[in-house]
């Protein structure tokens, strides 16, 4: 869906997004990470199950939300990625480890 | 330790930084929260971070100038906690915030809200599917991680931000696969009533003449008094349709579609301190009352920047460096008059240009499908909320106690708006009558382990 | 337009419910509301549906409440979102097991079964995940919880389809009593009725001053959190032996939390402010009974105002001057009585006898207690 412009010079990085490496560089966003990686999702909806993609990138929709290092229903588009950090998109309902 | 400032400000773009520069020069000591990692606000989002030439080029000079704006900020000196989110005030003004998943709670003398705007929400069939987006959350990607979209682009809309973004796509190589123009038409004639009023701001009109002249040379279509959008799709957006002027449906093949049709005051915590709003007919948004100060209905409770009403970066500047000046003499610090006549004067000349840009672009009045997904959040349509306001001829409050609008996590800032349109249609009554949302705190979710570490009376960080 | 033979002033569910039976026993009846049906209590309610610890006093009229709950489509038309999956009392000590165990013996030596005492298998079988602390519970395996909002429209559309008229934005500024009958002054116009039901909630004693009569109230704001949704996993209501909780899990997957945890409130202009720092003292309980919700996002978080008597018991009876009746003051638990105690208000209107249901809810004994002290 985005494509970055890349500065050689820019040191890069990984993020496992549902365990699989993904390139990020500092200074972006969770949220800008997901949407250069197929297929482009934060998570599908816990009313109805649809997929949705980060929108507003400014904190005010909350379709960007994804489990970040465990933490669940982060904004990712107010999160910068930092290395090794472990995206998983939920689908559907949060599910508790009890 | 942050426990002797007195005043608080929310927000690190143009105007929260103005107003904490002129706070230190009075020799003031506010704390600064900003739900970013970075100082900047959208307008400067990412602006002092190391980027490329081109990209520099592209994203122009009034972004250029934001890097000098947050150079003085932090050269100011003033206690500033990025990363911060605000997630609910107390009358007095006890607030409630997090960092990094722990929350904290402090008293203020005075709080000045610089949260500025949110994009108007654009609710069109179709809307949720990945791969639409508003034109300013391409632009935020723009900034923070130079990142443009892979293929020719639907831009759709009105406004000054789709034409200064698809200027600066151009100039990094990226392709637009259309501007779909959605202003209605026959604008001029209720533009000449300010065009005398614009002569004195005429600097931005002219560069808003000058963009778009150059945009129409680049030769993608574009397309006037477009209606009926319609983004479709099963998994993500496929292709977008679309009424032209002459009546004629089109539908193309879209990987991504922007939206954007101007942007509204963020009102979610004065709403929910119960402050007077006033509808604005002009913005077609509410705006929050406020004296020459910015101080809003609730005593010590201020306001700069776009979230007073939409005036733009320059604008926000010159009201922060007045809220400022304002709480300096609330706080019974003298203002000097100087100061706030050069404020003033400054409010004046970046305001003058509005009412042209208001009248251009006005609020868009085409009526929202019953198949629109209105609350992204709960998932409930348009004619959901019709058939609701039907059967129930509530308010917002009741409507969104029957339907669960406006319920979600969002809070209602993205179907707000709609629920206020369709009950005043519904209803036949003003916008300003049918009101808002009650907004219920916390302004943003926080965890129970976040609030329950609370109990422990946690100092501010 | 012919004058109505009740008016009921208030538009929350017991002003409904006592509508809507007096009805369908064949009175013309017209619901005064404020501001909007369900603006305050019930609207802010946490619906729980509950026998369990209910005050002695109160249980003739809530086991008849309970039947009906039970068949409350029957009644509305709507099953309200109720589900009996019951209602748990935590304990985490031998001494709260032994106390617990002990009052229950007592109900049940009154002939109420509503009420056993399960140990740590059964309750952990029960709620999954609970902190191992908690060594036994009170269970109401009966109990449960409903949905207040579609309570509310269920109550309300019940009401209208028996010919209710209900007015909204109608608060009332005086009451009138001569021969004629009642004549009740509000914002939207003057009515008059033989008959009037005072069901004004925490406004209740005001109306009540109105027709000369002092009736001492209070009132509460209970707060209530609601979490983003999780997969279901919680059926029963739980709640802690010695601490503001109540925690359940909505069908729609939300936490609501509430238990009585209190908000500041102003009765003149009908607004709540929420206390967090009290409120996080609830969500510390929360994550004490179940440590994995602890990540788990609260959304909202409201109240509402509430009447509260000194005895926290319902006044349900007739007023000092005829034709008057009051039904206000269930001091925070009065969701589960709704069905009931609009039937028993309903039948005391009609004939004017007091039910047996209701004698512990006079009036007087408010008054001749504020005498004494």
């Amino acid at each position: 869906m985005f494509r970055q412009l890349t500065d050689p010079g820019v040191s890069s990085f990984h993020v496992y997004i549902d365990g699989v490496a993904a390139i990020a560089r500092p200074g972006d966003t969770v949220a800008a990470v997901l949407l250069r990686t197929a297929p482009h999702i934060a998570r599908h909806t816990p009313v109805k199950e649809t997929p949705r993609a980060p929108f507003c990138l400014m904190g005010v929709c909350f379709d960007c939300l994804a489990t970040v290092d465990d933490e669940t229903s982060v904004q990712t588009c107010l999160v910068e990625a930092r290395p090794g950090m472990r995206i998983e998109r939920p689908r559907g309902k949060l599910r508790i480890t009890l | 330790m942050t426990s002797q400032h007195d005043i608080l400000i929310v927000g690190a773009g143009p105007a929260g930084m103005a107003a904490a520069v002129q706070m230190a020069e009075l020799g003031l000591a506010p704390l600064v929260v900003d739900e970013q990692a970075l100082p900047g606000g959208q307008i400067w989002r990412a602006s002092e971070a190391a980027r490329s030439d081109s990209l520099r080029a592209a994203l122009g000079p009034d972004y250029a100038e934001g890097q000098a704006r947050i150079a003085r900020f932090r050269a100011s000196g003033v206690a500033y906690l990025p990363g911060t989110r605000l997630w609910h005030l107390e009358p007095g003004f006890q607030v409630f915030m997090s960092k990094e998943g722990a929350a904290f709670s402090r008293k203020y003398r005075a709080v000045l809200l610089a949260t500025g705007a949110q994009e108007r929400p654009v609710a069109i069939p179709g809307w949720t599917l990945p791969g639409v987006m508003t034109v300013g959350a391409a632009q935020i990607l723009l900034k923070t991680s130079a990142q443009i979209p892979d293929a020719p682009v639907w831009i759709a809309g009105s406004g000054p931000l789709p034409l200064l973004y698809m200027r600066q796509l151009l100039a990094l190589g990226g392709r637009i696969a259309g501007y779909l123009d959605t202003t209605p038409r026959g604008q001029a004639g209720r533009v000449l009533p300010h065009a005398l009023a614009a002569l004195r701001g005429r600097s931005d009109l002219l560069k808003g003449l000058k963009w778009m002249r150059a945009l129409q040379a680049e030769g993608f279509p574009w397309l006037r008094g477009v209606r009926d959008l319609r983004a479709l799709g099963q998994e993500r957006v496929e292709s977008i349709a679309y009424t032209t002027a002459d009546g004629v449906t089109h539908q193309k093949p879209a990987s991504l579609v922007l939206l954007h049709e101007g942007v509204v005051p963020s009102i979610h915590a004065t709403l929910a301190m119960n402050c007077d709003h006033d509808w604005s007919d002009a913005q077609g948004c509410f705006v929050p009352r406020t004296d020459e100060f910015g101080m809003t209905s609730v005593e010590g409770l201020y306001l700069a920047g776009d979230g007073a009403g939409i005036a733009g970066a320059l604008a926000a500047e010159a009201r922060g460096r007045i809220a400022a000046l304002g709480i300096a003499q609330r706080l019974g610090v003298g203002s000097p008059d100087p100061a706030l006549r050069s404020a003033r004067r400054a409010l004046d000349q970046r305001t003058a240009a509005r009412p042209v840009i208001d009248a251009l672009y006005p609020p868009p009045e085409a009526e929202i499908p019953d198949e629109t997904v209105l609350c992204r959040c709960e998932e409930l349509t348009a004619g959901d909320i019709r058939a609701a306001a039907k059967l129930h001829r509530g308010g917002p409050n009741q409507i969104k106690a029957y339907t669960r609008c406006g319920m979600g996590p969002c809070q209602g800032r993205q179907c707000g708006y709609g629920v206020n349109r369709i009950l005043s249609e519904e209803y036949g009554q003003s916008r300003g009558e049918t009101g808002f949302f009650r907004i219920r705190p916390p302004l943003k979710p926080v965890t129970l382990g976040e609030l329950a570490a609370l109990e422990e009376g946690r100092e501010a960080p | 337009m012919t004058n109505p033979d009740v008016l009921v002033i208030g538009g929350g569910l017991h002003g409904l419910s006592a509508a809507l039976h007096l009805a369908r026993g064949g009175a013309q009846v017209t619901v005064l509301e404020g501001e909007f049906v369900g603006r305050h209590a019930s609207g802010a309610s946490a619906a729980g549906v509950r026998t369990l610890g209910r005050n002695p006093l109160e249980m003739p009229l809530s086991v008849i409440a309970m039947e009906m709950w039970h068949r409350i489509a029957d009644l509305v038309a709507d099953d309200c979102g109720f589900h009996a999956h019951g209602q748990l009392r935590v304990v985490a000590s031998d001494a709260q097991l032994e106390a617990e165990t002990q009052r229950i013996s007592r109900l049940t030596a009154q002939g109420y079964a509503n009420e056993t005492v399960i140990g740590q298998d059964q309750l952990r079988q029960l709620v999954p995940g609970l902190n191992h602390k908690f060594i036994g519970a009170a269970y109401a395996a009966d109990d449960g919880a409903a949905d207040p909002h579609r309570t509310l429209v269920a109550f309300r559309a019940a009401a209208q389809r028996a010919g209710v008229t209900i007015l909204e934005g109608a608060p009332v500024r005086s009451l009138q009593h001569s021969r004629d009958g009642w004549t009740v002054e509000t914002k939207a116009g003057r009515f008059a009725a033989p008959r009037v039901v005072n069901a004004a909630g925490a406004w209740g004693s005001r109306i009540a001053a109105m027709a000369g009569e002092t009736i001492p109230l209070s009132a509460k704001a209970s707060m209530m959190m609601v979490t983003e949704r999780l997969t279901q996993t919680i059926r029963p209501v739980v709640s802690i032996v010695g601490r503001s909780l109540s925690f359940k899990q909505s069908s729609q997957g939300t936490l609501v939390l509430g238990g009585g945890i209190q908000g500041r409130y102003d009765l003149d202009s009908g607004r709540t402010a929420l206390d967090f720092h009290a409120l996080a003292r609830g969500a510390a309980a929360a994550a004490e009974l179940m440590p994995s919700v602890a990540g788990t996002r609260i959304t909202r978080c409201w109240s509402g105002i509430e009447g509260k008597t000194q005895d926290l018991l319902p006044v349900i009876c007739p007023g000092k001057t005829e034709g008057l009746f009051h039904i206000f003051g269930f001091s925070g638990h009065g969701f589960q009585l709704v069905p009931a105690a609009g039937a028993a208000m309903a039948k005391m209107v009609t004939t004017g006898i007091v039910p047996e249901t209701l004698q512990p809810f006079t009036s007087d004994r408010l008054t001749l207690q504020g005498a004494a002290a």
